[in-house]
């Protein structure tokens, strides 16, 4: 039981960060209608905006943790967003009217290019930070001395994900911005006549996607202790996987995903084996996308008559 | 007018060439990863290889003549390595000191063998590099065989009765120690507990970090490199978890340190004895310090391997790598990191490993015999 109960908290912490990620895509996904493959490397571009913006920090002498990682966090944000910004304009707006396979084909090419970027500017190593958030709980003792320990790091990555979750679907469901998303994401031509503003609402589509991008990389940063330039290939990977089996266009969906994906890998590892938690975690996407093609909470597209 | 031109051209820049190859030099070569992630022990490489050369020619060459040295940059990658050995031997090329990373030594050593080249590695450790029968190559440093030997002497000598798990990272080299050191402890009748495997990259163990702490793991042994051997140990600290982790040469680089933090303290691994410590050694090391370099890890290694071939070389009186190599295996040799002999296949005789133990402030030193 209390293997199970570790092996639970495991699960939750790296499920969290995939439907951090996974919120992203499927925010993009549901008003454009295509997959930006680059949203994984905009993920490694926080967490290395993170590092770096600590470091500097530090070298400032600042040494209050949660000051530093309150102005870290909101540097992060901001520069990543303007990465975001960038990348939509250069790369997808001027092939919006073009056919559908080309946008994606650019998300591809961008993908490359933020992930060779950073290989160059930043160098080939992993960046490690030394423990900066340390310390925790101990849950419960076991008779056969098993410790079910819960350290501070995890309970800040599952609160950032349940207060941002909570923060953009009230966004999207009652700000005049999330009532735009809304109307881009049914009919764009149609939102325009009505005095939407299309171009402005994706823009900030793909701003809000980078900066929830950033918080994840800040906390891949601070739960693993190091970053370096191939890690947004594996997570977004894993985190796009999340993003379908939840429903590709929901936020709670993707949400659902991650948590599913992380438990499914974590508790493969924890009773089979761990060579094959992959494998597992796969398995069960192909068997849901089999009976439910629009993932576990997605809408049935309707196509109009 | 203009032709007669270009044939002149064309007549002047081939005895350009042919002057250069009737100079009647000797043309080895370095090959290794000079750039990409592991270009730290390509440039140790090529600053051996070069003070090496700088050496023997400053001793009056190799069998009378000078000795030129050629740079090949693999980048650790499988491909591109054996593009460099084609091109490597088929300039003639006698000897080559490379290359660093086991999975790019391999596919060399074949073109090298086809284009009639010798191949002494400073640094790949591989069982697979000298088990193929390959006519042409031999090491100067240890096998994994040996280092799994090493660390499970260890683990029996102290971990006897208690828990061991062994994961590895399914890589070349990851895999192949995790295998020789589970064989050489369960020779020896010591069961592990678990053995599992991971994939290099992971960032997230904690799953697996659980299961040591479920079945009381008092050492945990991790055949892979030190990224995901440092995020073990980090999430087995998060836990709870006071297990020790053992792994093998690839720990061996300050940034493992930097990844764990002060929790590093008491990681054990095996690594040859420090080279820059050997008498032998004493004269070279000096005259690295005079040039500001470091002579650290693999660069002493490069230099013997090139002693190893020009003190073979000069006693046979041919460059002929065939030849050259029936000598290398026949004889013992002055080197850098002592005397050197060969067996057949191409490794050195003398077992070369011993354990290191990290302590808190991020250094490594060698455990003493006695065990501390």
């Amino acid at each position: 039981m209390d293997y199970f109960a570790q092996q639970l908290i495991n699960g939750l912490v790296l499920g969290s960060i995939y439907g951090l990620i996974a919120i992203g895509y499927t925010m993009v996904y549901g008003i454009v209608g295509m997959i930006n493959f680059a949203h994984g490397d905009i993920f490694m571009i926080g967490g290395f905006i993170a590092l770096i913006s600590f470091l500097v920090l530090v070298s400032f002498g600042l040494t209050a943790i949660p000051l530093v990682l309150f102005v870290v966090l909101l540097v992060s944000m901001a520069i990543t967003a303007l990465y975001g910004w960038t990348v939509e304009r250069i790369a997808y707006r001027p092939l919006r009217h073009s056919f559908r396979l080309a946008p994606m084909l650019s998300a591809i090419g961008m993908s490359f290019v933020l992930t060779n970027f950073s290989q160059v500017a930043q160098g080939a190593r992993v960046k490690p930070v030394p423990p900066i958030i340390t310390g925790g709980y101990t849950l419960h003792e076991g008779p056969a001395g098993f410790v079910v320990q819960l350290s501070n790091i995890q309970i800040i990555v599952v609160l950032a994900t349940v207060v941002l979750l909570a923060l953009f679907t009230w966004l999207v469901s009652s700000t005049r911005l999330g009532r735009d998303m809304r109307a881009c994401e049914q009919d764009q031509t149609m939102a325009a006549l009505l005095g939407v503003d299309v171009d402005r609402t994706i823009s900030m589509t793909f701003v809000i996607g980078a900066a929830l991008a950033a918080v994840a990389g800040m906390m891949y940063l601070l739960y693993y202790g190091l970053v370096d330039f191939f890690m947004g290939f594996v997570a977004g990977i894993k985190a796009f996987t999340a993003a379908v089996l939840g429903g590709i266009g929901s936020l709670p969906g993707a949400m659902l995903g991650g948590l599913a994906i992380g438990l499914i890998e974590t508790f493969w590892s924890a009773y089979f084996s761990v060579e094959y938690k992959d494998v597992a975690a796969f398995s069960i996407l192909i068997v849901v996308l089999i009976f439910l093609p629009t993932g576990l909470l997605g809408r049935p597209e309707v196509e109009k008559v | 007018m203009k032709s007669l031109k270009l044939i002149g051209l064309a007549l002047g820049a081939s005895l350009a060439l042919s002057a250069s190859a009737f100079a009647q030099d000797i043309t080895i070569a370095v090959a290794g990863p000079m750039t990409g992630s592991e270009s730290a022990f390509g440039r140790q490489m090529k600053n051996g290889a070069e003070q090496a050369v700088a050496d023997f020619n400053a001793a009056g060459g190799v069998l009378g003549k000078k000795l030129k040295l050629e740079v090949g940059d693999d980048a650790c990658d499988p491909k591109q390595a054996r593009s460099i050995a084609e091109k490597l031997s088929g300039a003639r090329i006698p000897f080559v000191a490379g290359h660093f990373c086991s999975s790019s030594s391999i596919p060399a050593s074949e073109a090298y063998a086809d284009g009639n080249t010798l191949q002494i590695t400073p640094a790949s450790t591989n069982p697979l590099f000298t088990e193929r029968k390959l006519w042409n190559v031999a090491r100067v440093c240890g096998r994994d065989d040996q280092q799994g030997l090493v660390a499970a002497e260890y683990i029996i000598k102290y971990f006897k009765g208690k828990n061991v798990a062994i994961l590895n990272d399914k890589t070349t080299y990851g895999k192949g120690l995790a295998d020789e050191t589970k064989k050489a402890l369960n020779k020896a009748g010591f069961q592990e507990k678990l053995f599992e495997s991971y994939n290099k990259g992971d960032k997230d163990f904690n799953s697996i970090v659980s299961r040591l702490k479920r079945d009381n793991i008092d050492l945990v042994y991790v055949g892979g490199y030190h990224q995901e051997a440092g995020l073990i140990l980090r999430q087995m600290r998060d836990q709870g978890l006071q297990t020790i982790l053992m792994a093998g040469d690839a720990l061996n680089d300050k940034e493992f340190a930097t990844i764990t933090g002060p929790a590093a303290e008491g990681t054990l691994f095996t690594f040859g004895p420090d080279p820059r410590n050997k008498p032998t050694a004493k004269a070279i090391v000096e005259k690295f310090k005079a040039k500001n370099i470091d002579p650290e890890g693999y660069t002493l290694y490069t230099y013997a391997a090139m002693q190893v071939w020009s003190q073979a070389a000069a006693k046979v009186g041919s460059t002929d790598p065939k030849k050259v190599m029936d000598a290398i295996k026949a004889g013992e040799w002055d080197t850098v990191l002592g005397k050197m002999a060969f067996d057949a296949k191409g490794d050195i005789k003398a077992i070369d490993y011993v354990v290191y133990k990290w302590d808190a402030k991020g250094n490594y030193t060698e455990v003493n015999p006695k065990g501390s």
